[in-house]
């Protein structure tokens, strides 16, 4: 599946949101990517979040805090994501096996400081953002309006390796 | 400058280092479940790539629901089956024969002083409790491995834990993995090694380090691991005694794999457990921890005791210990899941099956069940269970249910009671 970028974005204002709020074990009995698609974050429980409602539908882009993807290794949680066509993460840190299975996947799981975490929330407090990622300037617009912000984000080799070939299968098929 | 267990480990099977800091390493382990395995089998598949890289280096087994309670997880369990029996895995292990992956796969001897291992499973830092390097991944790691025999890891931070003292009585490894990560946070690790080492480790058994080392992960770490060392030596000894002269000339042989005194690390940490309580978790994260006395009285209603945190026979002899005579709770319901057919048998022979069955617990075959909320002791909304597992995130063992972790001793009390309860003052 091509990934974008891009896209209307969806604010979780809280750290620590584990993969079982992201895809709960219940479905992991499932073994394609598609079935998952309608119980993306069912059970996260967060003042204005309605995993049902338009909102995430359309979302393209993630934003959140501190340590995204906690808890269990299960992939399913960046393939719930990827089905509804969300490939983008930004938040201020990862649990390890959550960043590496977006990057595996050929998807972003980007960081960013605090102080830039706090800016983006303060332009979802004034509308509805939409948010574009330039992966080789390594650079992210985020819009709101009128109202235009950049920023710029760290990237290694390997990750940025990995989402131009399209995922670790490829990238390692290739070189091994 | 001298180097970590960890180190030691990376630079001994590093195959490629594609970019600073990315180091490809080659795998002495592949482990794979019903749960995590399948979609990476469906991959290759459909890539056209259904091969394996060395089908004596992947291990498998159908255990986290077992035998299969519906259409979907029986799909599961025969696309895992129908793979290992078309590339001929010497090791696959079904129903009759399979138990939980952390506990069945090192009773196997399969993992080892050095080795690199992983799993489509956050829980594999368990076996760094023998001094592998053992880490969890996705499924697209893990169809790598597979395929390839390798993984892609960033250079290795470790954290070194100093665990001084001796452990009072009635206190246990749960309850010292629960107080570290109290203290760590659940992020307090992320992407660091814990190397957990001191008196405290040097007098505990395999099982209890094994405890130890599942936990890791819930304060964000790649791996818990300890030093290989006579104890190691003695629980390998059946599985290697071809390979060495003798016990010393073993435990020589795994010393190459101790961290150096001057190695560098990211943080040393020390602990004094010598008046550390037992610890129970409230709320749903890991870190939220408090002594047993604080959690005092907290009614439940349903206690489980198994998985691959406490499901050893270890831990079902601390609880059969304190259940012997007695009869649980008439409010609570008991669960029991002996982690592995050995333990089963074990626990059968020693009569601790009686124990729980006259204590009026429910004695299941090993499986992980309700450890995930998936079979075997789910929670309705509202229900609250005890549980010797790792994991109290909110819907873990079932939507709206609350799980409090604590050692087997502490759960056990807590069915006789019927409420949360300190085991030492039974
Ligand atoms: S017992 Fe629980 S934590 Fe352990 S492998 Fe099974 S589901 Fe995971």
């Amino acid at each position: 599946m091509e990934k974008i970028f891009k896209g209307a974005a969806i604010f979780l204002d809280r750290s620590d949101i584990n993969t079982d709020e992201i895809i709960p074990a219940k479905y992991l009995t499932e073994v394609t990517k598609e079935a998952l698609k309608p119980y993306l974050l069912e059970d996260l429980k967060l003042d204005g979040f309605d995993p049902k409602g338009e909102k995430l539908k359309n979302a393209r882009v993630v934003v959140s805090r501190q340590n995204f993807g906690c808890g269990s290794s299960r992939e399913h949680a960046p393939w719930v994501f990827e089905v509804n066509g969300v490939h983008t993460i930004i938040a201020e840190s990862y649990a390890r096996i959550f960043r590496q299975n977006m990057f595996n996947g050929g998807m972003l799981a980007i960081e960013l400081p605090k102080a830039d975490i706090d800016a983006l929330f303060a332009m979802d407090a004034e509308g509805d953002v939409s948010i574009a990622v330039d992966v080789d300037a390594q650079v992210i617009t985020a819009r709101c309006g009128a109202d235009e912000r950049k920023f710029n984000f760290a990237i290694s080799e390997f990750d940025k390796a990995l989402v131009k070939a399209g995922g670790w299968v490829e990238f390692a098929d290739a070189r091994y | 400058m001298g180097q970590t267990i960890a180190e030691k480990i990376f630079d001994s099977h590093l195959r490629d280092e594609p970019f600073a800091g990315t180091k490809v390493l080659n795998l002495d382990r592949v482990l794979c479940h019903e749960i995590t395995t399948p979609v990476a089998i469906a991959d290759l598949e459909w890539r056209g790539k259904d091969r394996v890289f060395d089908s004596s280096k992947i291990k498998a087994v159908i255990d986290h629901v077992t035998p299969s309670k519906d259409s979907k997880t029986a799909l599961q369990a025969k696309m895992l089956r129908d793979w290992a029996r078309r590339h001929k895995l010497q090791d696959f292990f079904d129903v009759g024969q399979n138990g939980v992956c952390h506990a069945l796969f090192p009773e196997k001897g399969y993992i080892r002083p050095g080795f690199t291992v992983i799993m489509g499973d956050s829980h594999t830092c368990t076996h760094g409790a023998f001094g592998a390097f053992a880490a969890g991944v996705g499924t697209t790691d893990l169809e790598v491995g597979i395929l390839k025999g390798v993984c892609a890891f960033r250079e290795p931070a470790t954290i070194r834990v100093n665990l001084e003292g001796a452990l009072p009585q009635g206190v246990y490894a749960k309850d010292v993995i629960l107080y570290v990560i109290g203290q760590l946070g659940v992020n307090g690790a992320t992407d660091r090694v814990l190397e957990f080492v001191g008196p405290v480790v040097d007098a505990m058994t395999m099982e209890a380090r094994m405890t130890l080392c599942n936990m890791a992960i819930e304060a964000g770490g790649t791996c818990g691991i300890c030093m290989p060392d006579m104890v190691t030596v003695n629980y390998l000894w059946p599985f290697i005694q071809d390979d060495y002269a003798s016990k010393e000339a073993a435990l020589e042989d795994f010393k190459r794999w101790h961290s150096d005194a001057d190695a560098d690390y990211d943080q040393v940490i020390t602990f004094d457990l010598s008046s550390l309580e037992p610890q129970v978790t409230y709320d749903y994260k890991p870190d939220c921890v408090k002594p047993v006395g604080q959690m005092a009285g907290t009614a439940v209603d349903q206690i489980y005791i198994g998985t691959c945190t406490n499901g050893r026979i270890e831990d079902l002899r601390i609880a059969a210990a304190i259940l012997k005579g007695k009869t649980i709770a008439p409010t609570v319901r008991g669960i029991v899941s002996p982690a592995t057919p050995r333990i089963f048998r074990t626990a059968l022979d020693e009569g601790i099956i009686q124990i729980f069955m006259d204590a009026g617990f429910c004695v299941t075959n090993p499986t992980c069940g309700a450890c995930l909320g998936m079979s075997n002791g789910v929670l309705a909304e509202g229900e609250v269970c005890a549980s010797t597992s790792n994991r109290n995130f909110n819907g873990r063992m079932g939507k709206g249910g609350m799980v409090h972790l604590m050692s087997p001793a502490t759960a056990a009390a807590t069915a006789v009671a019927g409420v949360i309860t300190d085991a030492r003052t039974m």
